[in-house]
C-alpha cells in the first residue's frame, strides 16, 4: 500500500480507491439485493374480498388448463388463482403445503389422500360439504378418501387404468384377447416383430406396477379392514417369478421416449398393447379409429383380472387462512357444479365421473370402448388404500425391482418388504 | 491505499503528526472492504447453509413427518439414525454411489489428464480443441440427460445406439431400464465423462504450463528419453498438487450425483445414489423430513471422513512438486 502511495500520482490512486471502493459497495448492495429477493411478496392482492390459490399437477390434454382457469374465474365469492404446475407435483405440493405465507401454499389442491397428511394436520375433513351427496359417490372413492371415519377429499375424476391394444395386430397373428398373464405373456411374443414391440407396460415402472394386479387378482388386498398385511408370500411370489419370465421375453417395450400414461407408445405403433388410462381415449382413437379395443389386466393364477381405478381428488389446506371460503369453493366446483365436473370428465381426455347421478349424461363414455373401460372398471376395479404409506409402497416397490429385474432371491425379498411394512403399521396403529 | 480522506483528516487537526491516524483509518478501511466483501458471501452462507445443517440436525431427532418445526412429544432421539443405518434401501443406494464412484473417479482423472497431455503437445488449433472439450462443462446435466435418454440411448428401434446396434443386427437394447446387463452404468458415466472432463482438462493444463522447460532438458542430458520416463518422472510428480486436488474434486462431485440419475433413471432400487434416494425420502409424497435429514448427516459424516482419509493420505496442500 505505502509503495502504491509514494509511486503512483495521487489522481490516479484515488481513482483506482474509488473504484475498489465503489466495487465493495456494489458488492454489498447485490448481496442485499439477493437476500431481499428471496422474500419476496408473492401474494396476490386483491382490493376486495378472499383470494384463493388452487393447485393442479400438468395435466397431459390440450385445453385442460384453459378449463381450470375458465371454472375459477366463474366464481363469484372469491378471486381463485390457478397454480398449474409442470414436473414433479408430490414434491411441489408438499413444499407449497409447508409454506406459512398466503400466496406460497395452496388453499385447495388435487392429490391423494395418505394418512401421515392427517396426522400431521394439513387438511380439514369435508363431511360438511358432502353431508348431502355421499351416497352419490362409489364405496371405494369415499374408502380412498376416509380416514378414521372422516372424509377429508372430494373425488374429481375416476381414472380407471387397463390394457389398450389394436384388433387388426391380434386377428393378424390369430390370437384372441388375453384373460391370463400367460396368454399375455404368449400374445406380447407373438406380437413382437422388427419394429413393434408387444406390450408397454412403462418404462421405469414396469416391474413396480405389477405388484397390486398380482395381489388383487388373487382377491388379497394390500391391507385388510384392521390394517394388517393383506396378501401372502405364495401368491406374491408366484406372479413376481411371472412378471420376471416376462420381462426377459424380448417383447416387452422398455426405455419409450414417453411414460406409459402418455399414449405416444401405442399411437406411434411402438407397441401392440399398452398400459394406458381411459383418460388417453379421444387422442388414440384418433389415430387408430375403431381398431382399439380395452381389456383389464389378465389375470395372475387362477384369479381375476384386474383394473387399477385411479383418478385425483381435492383437498382443503388446514394451514390456508380461508378454510371456509376454500371449502365453499370446492363445494361449488367439484361436488355441485355439474357442467363443469361433466365438462372436467369428458371434454379433453375421458375421465368417469366420479358422482354416480351425473353417468348418465356421460354420452361420450356410452358406447365403443369407452363403454368397456366403465364397464370393466365397476367389474374388476381396485382402489388405494390411504393407509397404505409411500414407505410401503415403496418397500414393494424395491422388492418387485430386485425379483423381476435383478433376479435376487424372492423369498428374502419379500420378507425384507414385509419387515419394512410390518414396521410402518407398528408406528402407526401399534 | 487512502489518499484525499487522510489529506482532509491532516487539515482538520492542523498538526504535522500524520503518521498514526492514516495508519489507524486504513485498517479500518480494510476491515470495512473486507466485510463489505466477506459479508455477503459469510451471510448467503450462514442462511442457506449453516442454518439449514443445524436445523436438519435438529429434525433428526424428531418423527418430523410433513413438518419443518415438529412438536416435543415426536422427539425420537437417535432412533431416525438407527432406522437409517438398517435401511437396506439406504445401504444400497451407498453401495450404488461406491460403484459410481469407482468408475467415475479414475476414468474422468485419467480422460482429464490424458485430454490435456494431448493438448499440451497440439502445435496448431490448439484454442479450438481446449473450446472444444471445455465447451460441455456449460451444459446443464438436465439437458445432457435428456439428450442421452431421449436421443442417444433411448430404448426404441430408432435411438442412435440402437440403430447402429441394428447395422450389425443386434437387437435393441433397453439402456436404462434392465439392469442385467447394467448397461445403465454405461450411460450415466459417459454422460458424466462429457461433461466433466474438459474442466479438469483446464486445471491440468494450467499445471502443466507450470512445469519449468529446464528440467525435461536436465533429463534429456542425464539420458532420459522424451515420453513415459519423463512423463513418470518429471511430469506426473510436478502435478502432484494439482492432481491431488482435481481427485478430490472429483469424488465430491461424485458424491453429489443427482441430476443425471434422477432425470435418466428415476427411482429405481438398482440406481438409486444416496442423495436420490434422501430426496425421495424427505421430499415427495413420503415427505419423512427426520429420516431424511439423519440419513443427510450421515452421509456428509462419511464425505468428511473419506476427505480427510483422503487429504492424508495424497497429502493435499502440500507445496507443488513435493
Amino acid at each position: 500500500m505505502v509503495a502504491f502511495r509514494n509511486h503512483r500520482p495521487s489522481q490516479l490512486s484515488a481513482l483506482a480507491l474509488n473504484r475498489r471502493r465503489m466495487l465493495a459497495l456494489g458488492g454489498l448492495a447485490a448481496g442485499a439485493g439477493a437476500l431481499g429477493a428471496c422474500g419476496g411478496n408473492t401474494g396476490r392482492g386483491s382490493a376486495d374480498g378472499v383470494n384463493l390459490s388452487q393447485w393442479y399437477h400438468q395435466y397431459g390434454e390440450p385445453g385442460t388448463q384453459q378449463a381450470a382457469e375458465k371454472y375459477a374465474a366463474a366464481y363469484e365469492d372469491a378471486t381463485v388463482t390457478i397454480n398449474w404446475i409442470p414436473g414433479d407435483y408430490d414434491t411441489a405440493l408438499s413444499s407449497g403445503l409447508l409454506a406459512e405465507k398466503q400466496g406460497d401454499y395452496p388453499d385447495v389442491f388435487e392429490g391423494h389422500l395418505n394418512r401421515a397428511m392427517v396426522e400431521s394436520g394439513q387438511i380439514v375433513p369435508l363431511d360438511d360439504i358432502l353431508t348431502d351427496v355421499l351416497d352419490d359417490y362409489t364405496p371405494d372413492d369415499l374408502a380412498r378418501n376416509t380416514i378414521d371415519g372422516k372424509v377429508y377429499g372430494v373425488r374429481m375424476i375416476d381414472d380407471p387404468q387397463f390394457l389398450y391394444y389394436r384388433p387388426s395386430l391380434l386377428d393378424g397373428a390369430g390370437i384372441t384377447p388375453p384373460a391370463t398373464f400367460e396368454e399375455l405373456m404368449a400374445a406380447a411374443a407373438e406380437l413382437t416383430t422388427g419394429d413393434v414391440k408387444g406390450l408397454f407396460l412403462g418404462n421405469d415402472d414396469s416391474a413396480t406396477k405389477l405388484f397390486q394386479p398380482i395381489v388383487f387378482s388373487a382377491g388379497q388386498t394390500l391391507l385388510t379392514e384392521d390394517n394388517q398385511i393383506g396378501f401372502d408370500k405364495d401368491t406374491v411370489i408366484a406372479g413376481a417369478l411371472q412378471a420376471k419370465e416376462l420381462h426377459e421375453s424380448s417383447s416387452l417395450l422398455i426405455g419409450a421416449p414417453t411414460e406409459a400414461w402418455d399414449p405416444s407408445s401405442i399411437i406411434q405403433e411402438l407397441c401392440a398393447i399398452q398400459w394406458c388410462g381411459l383418460w388417453a381415449l379421444p387422442q388414440i382413437i384418433e389415430a387408430h379409429g375403431e381398431d382399439i379395443a380395452v381389456i383389464p389386466f389378465p389375470a395372475f393364477g387362477s384369479g381375476t383380472p384386474t383394473v387399477f381405478n385411479g383418478g385425483w381428488d381435492t383437498f382443503v389446506n388446514a394451514g390456508s387462512e380461508h378454510v371456509d371460503e376454500a371449502k365453499a369453493f370446492v363445494k361449488w366446483l367439484w361436488v355441485d357444479n355439474e357442467e363443469f365436473i361433466l365438462d372436467w370428465n369428458l371434454s379433453y381426455g375421458f375421465h368417469i365421473p366420479p358422482r354416480l347421478s351425473m353417468r348418465g349424461g356421460a354420452e361420450q363414455l356410452a358406447d365403443g370402448p369407452a363403454a368397456e373401460a366403465v364397464r370393466i372398471s365397476e367389474e374388476f376395479g381396485w382402489a388405494e388404500n390411504p393407509n397404505w404409506t409411500p414407505t410401503m409402497e415403496t418397500a414393494v416397490d424395491d422388492m418387485m425391482t430386485h425379483i423381476v429385474l435383478e433376479g435376487n432371491d424372492p423369498s428374502t425379498e419379500f420378507d425384507n418388504a414385509v419387515a419394512t411394512i410390518q414396521g410402518e403399521l407398528d408406528g402407526i396403529f401399534g | 491505499m487512502a489518499v484525499s480522506a487522510p489529506a482532509a483528516d491532516t487539515e482538520r487537526a492542523g498538526t504535522g503528526d500524520q503518521r498514526p491516524r492514516p495508519r489507524r483509518s486504513g485498517r479500518l478501511r480494510t476491515s470495512l472492504a473486507f466485510w463489505a466483501f466477506v459479508g455477503p458471501f459469510l451471510a448467503g452462507l450462514m442462511v442457506f447453509t449453516l442454518v439449514p445443517v443445524v436445523w436438519s440436525a435438529y429434525l433428526s431427532l424428531f418423527d418430523a413427518t410433513n413438518t419443518v418445526t415438529p412438536l416435543p412429544e415426536d422427539f425420537v432421539g437417535f432412533g431416525n439414525y438407527a432406522d437409517m443405518l438398517t435401511d437396506r434401501a439406504f445401504q444400497d443406494s451407498l453401495i450404488t454411489f461406491s460403484v459410481f464412484a469407482a468408475f467415475i473417479v479414475p476414468l474422468t482423472f485419467a480422460c482429464s489428464l490424458g485430454l490435456a497431455l494431448m493438448l499440451n503437445q497440439l502445435r496448431f488449433m490448439r484454442a479450438f480443441f481446449r473450446s472444444v472439450f471445455f465447451l460441455p462443462f456449460a451444459c446443464s446435466y438436465v439437458v445432457a440427460s435428456l439428450v442421452w435418454k431421449m436421443s442417444i440411448f433411448s430404448g426404441v428401434r430408432y435411438g442412435l445406439m440402437n440403430s447402429i446396434l441394428d447395422l450389425f443386427g443386434i437387437e435393441d437394447v433397453a439402456w436404462l431400464f434392465s439392469p442385467d446387463p447394467p448397461w445403465y452404468w454405461l450411460v450415466i458415466v459417459s454422460l458424466r465423462l462429457w461433461i466433466q472432463c474438459g474442466f479438469y482438462m483446464i486445471l491440468f493444463i494450467a499445471a502443466l504450463q507450470q512445469i519449468p522447460q529446464h528440467l525435461y532438458e536436465a533429463a534429456y542430458v542425464d539420458g532420459a528419453k522424451p515420453g513415459r520416463q519423463t512423463f513418470w518422472h518429471i511430469t506426473l510428480p510436478q502435478l502432484r498438487a494439482t492432481a491431488v486436488a482435481v481427485l478430490m474434486l472429483i469424488l465430491i462431485a461424485a458424491y453429489q450425483a443427482f441430476d443425471e440419475f434422477v432425470n435418466l433413471i428415476g427411482n429405481q432400487a438398482y440406481a438409486r445414489p444416496p442423495l436420490a434416494y434422501l430426496y425421495y425420502t424427505a421430499l415427495g409424497t413420503q415427505q419423512d423430513l427426520g429420516r431424511g435429514s439423519a440419513g443427510a448427516l450421515i452421509l456428509a459424516l462419511l464425505i468428511a471422513i473419506v476427505t480427510l482419509l483422503q487429504g492424508r493420505f495424497l497429502g493435499f496442500g502440500n507445496k507443488e512438486g513435493r
